[in-house]
């Protein structure tokens, strides 16, 4: 009796075993990284792909397979702490990247291995409101008025919320002279208008363009552009006199790459978004090109005129800085939103 | 006043069920077939064969498979231990079984990040042995057995608790040996109950989003299962592909119903003629 209990437990064991051995989604043989994005690039990088795929062929005869994963950016950070093994990280802000060097996976100074900060591309924050700007949304101090439904991320969990989180500050900081209870009583009136706080970036845009929610949202330019792009006549965009300048930056995840000896290819990947034919990409994806003879070319598309800020400007001191006053457990944002 | 005379109240629980299900399932369903077709069969078909789907699909089917092999040993065990044995702690496994009922999947995909990724004590023991875990496909079978586990063991322990061990021990007494009382007492009465679980088990495992979505780290073709390539599909404004790779698991969710009702009449049809 013993003996076929036995023989039958090792015989569910072995056909499990065997079963679990077969990885069930197998990529045929060819070198492969694995690029973890944020929300909004799903697009950019799915042509920007197809591009390198072909220029990598043409220089090295490899034939290259790159994975994508996109999702909140401060999410995506802690995946790849946590063993989501990237070669490349393609983040909204830097302080999420910077959070993976804390962690022992990248080198310190990776900030200065790629021109312009590591950020091929910028961006900025805009309006984006209903055809004809109903409720007449001009500037960051309408959205603090009274019944105007406003529709952002979650700051503590998506790069773009942080991002016109400090877009906003900047205005009012101006507006009101640098005098910080205004600021404040603003910021709380602005996330007062909030109706609904998604995760990422495209949440938000799902929750504006698909369900219909608000009057405005605070959103990504290129995401602006592709949902007016998606939604013809629905939609247009609102420069404000003064947003942020948002670099979200690229970096080799060393530990991964040499684990796996992709570096070489890694890298390539990442040094072929500065290229023209890389740049042009960005620039059809909305995505303000690094490179300003690209973004000359672009002229009709973006407002070059918007006046930007930046992360280091000393009002923001950084984003080790910014992250720690503001986003921080028991920072400014969590002070302005229990308000409500 | 007695209920038996007044027709109304059957007919208005009735109505109200009906209208509770047509709101709540008919109607979404019909949305789900209509988007996914509105734009046309050759974009459906396209959206159902895309490689990305299809190895999503490939990874859902895996995933369901392990759960129900897996789940079916573990569950027969537990609910055969819990029911025909006494010893000490077997009211603490016997509620063991239901905590994947009791946890949020969420926090289930959470528990398995710290467990087996890379901040955990254990990562650098499984690094050195080359095994994955968590952000590859073995973590979304881990999560998918975790969430599915109490269905089997859940579904047979009412029915062997209702038999009582009397024919097992008349069995065991005339020299049968384990596999012999278990093929032919115990499995008999219980084919049925362990059927309608797998097929439960299935469903379930099928459509799994929290616990998955968790360790999955969403590389596409390699950790992406079905429910979270609808999300990806539908986050990337590619509506019509989301709904048509949705319409894959409705229909796989009727095809289980279906099966799910077979298996109820055939159980309901044997009862009958054990009974004459």
């Amino acid at each position: 009796m013993k003996k076929s209990v036995l023989l039958s437990a090792g015989i569910l064991v072995f056909l499990t075993s065997a079963f679990l051995s077969q990885p069930p989604a197998a990529i045929a043989a060819s070198t492969e990284i694995v690029n973890v994005s944020y929300d909004p690039t799903r697009e950019f990088y799915e042509q920007y792909n197809a591009v390198f795929r072909k220029y990598w062929k043409g220089k090295s005869g490899q034939d290259v397979h790159i994975v994508q994963s996109h999702g909140g950016s401060g999410k995506q950070a802690r995946a790849v702490i946590e063993g989501n093994e990237a070669d490349v990280v393609t983040l909204a802000l830097a302080y999420d990247i910077t959070a993976i060097e804390k962690a022992g996976l990248i080198k310190k100074g990776w900030q200065k291995t790629f021109p312009s900060n590591s950020a091929p591309y910028t961006s900025t924050m805009v309006f984006l409101v209903r055809k004809g700007n109903p409720k007449n949304l001009k500037s960051w101090g309408d959205l603090a008025k009274n019944g105007i439904g406003v529709i952002t991320p979650n700051p503590k969990t998506s790069g773009a919320a942080r991002w016109s989180y400090l877009a906003a500050w900047a205005w009012a900081h101006r507006e009101y002279k640098g005098e910080e209870k205004a600021v404040l009583e603003y910021m709380g009136k602005l996330f007062r208008n909030v109706l609904v706080l998604d995760t990422g970036a495209r949440g938000s845009t799902n929750t504006f363009v698909r369900n219909g929610q608000g009057d405005v949202l605070l959103a990504w330019e290129n995401e602006a552009h592709l949902a007016i792009a998606e939604r013809k006549n629905e939609f247009e965009i609102v420069t404000p006199e003064i947003s942020i300048l948002a670099e979200p930056p690229v970096a080799v995840v060393d530990a991964v790459v040499d684990k796996r000896g992709t570096r070489e290819l890694a890298s390539g990947y990442l040094e072929y978004l500065y290229s023209d034919e890389g740049q042009r990409i960005a620039g059809k994806n909305y995505y303000r090109p690094s490179d300003p003879k690209i973004a000359g070319e672009f002229a009709g598309v973006f407002d070059l005129k918007v006046q930007l800020v930046t992360i280091d400007d000393p009002l923001f001191g950084g984003w080790e800085k910014a992250q720690n006053v503001h986003f921080a457990d028991g920072g400014v944002f969590d002070q302005i939103y229990a308000g409500k | 006043m007695s209920l038996k005379g007044n027709i109304w109240i059957p007919r208005l629980l009735t109505g109200t069920s009906v209208i509770f299900v047509l709101l709540t399932l008919v109607l979404p369903l019909a949305v789900v077939m209509a988007e996914a077709l509105g734009s046309g069969l050759d974009l459906y078909m396209r959206a159902v064969t895309d490689t990305y789907t299809a190895k999503a699909l490939h990874l859902t089917l895996a995933a369901t498979a392990a759960a129900v092999v897996l789940n079916t040993f573990f569950g027969l065990a537990a609910a055969w231990v819990v029911t025909r044995f006494s010893f000490r702690g077997k009211g603490v496994l016997s509620t063991v079984v239901d905590v994947p009922f009791a946890v949020s999947p969420v926090i289930a995909g959470l528990v398995f990040i710290l467990t087996f990724g890379r901040l955990s004590p254990l990562h650098p023991f499984l690094e050195a042995c080359g095994i994955k875990i968590v952000f590859a496909w073995p973590g979304i079978i881990l999560a998918t057995v975790f969430v599915t586990f109490p269905f089997v063991a859940r579904e047979l322990i009412p029915v062997l608790e209702a038999r009582g061990t009397d024919e097992e021990q008349a069995a065991a007494l005339m020299g049968a040996g384990f596999f012999t009382i278990f093929r032919r007492v115990t499995f008999p009465h219980i084919r049925w109950a362990l059927l309608y679980s797998v097929i439960l088990c299935a469903a379930r495992a099928m459509g799994e989003f929290g616990a998955v979505s968790v360790v999955s780290g969403h590389l596409r073709g390699k950790t992406n299962t079905l429910p979270l390539h609808v999300e990806i599909l539908y986050n990337e404004y590619r509506f019509a592909d989301a709904f048509a790779v949705a319409s894959i698991l409705a229909v796989a969710a009727i095809v289980i119903l279906a099966a799910r009702n077979v298996v109820e009449y055939a159980a309901h049809k044997e009862e009958e003629t054990n009974v004459r």
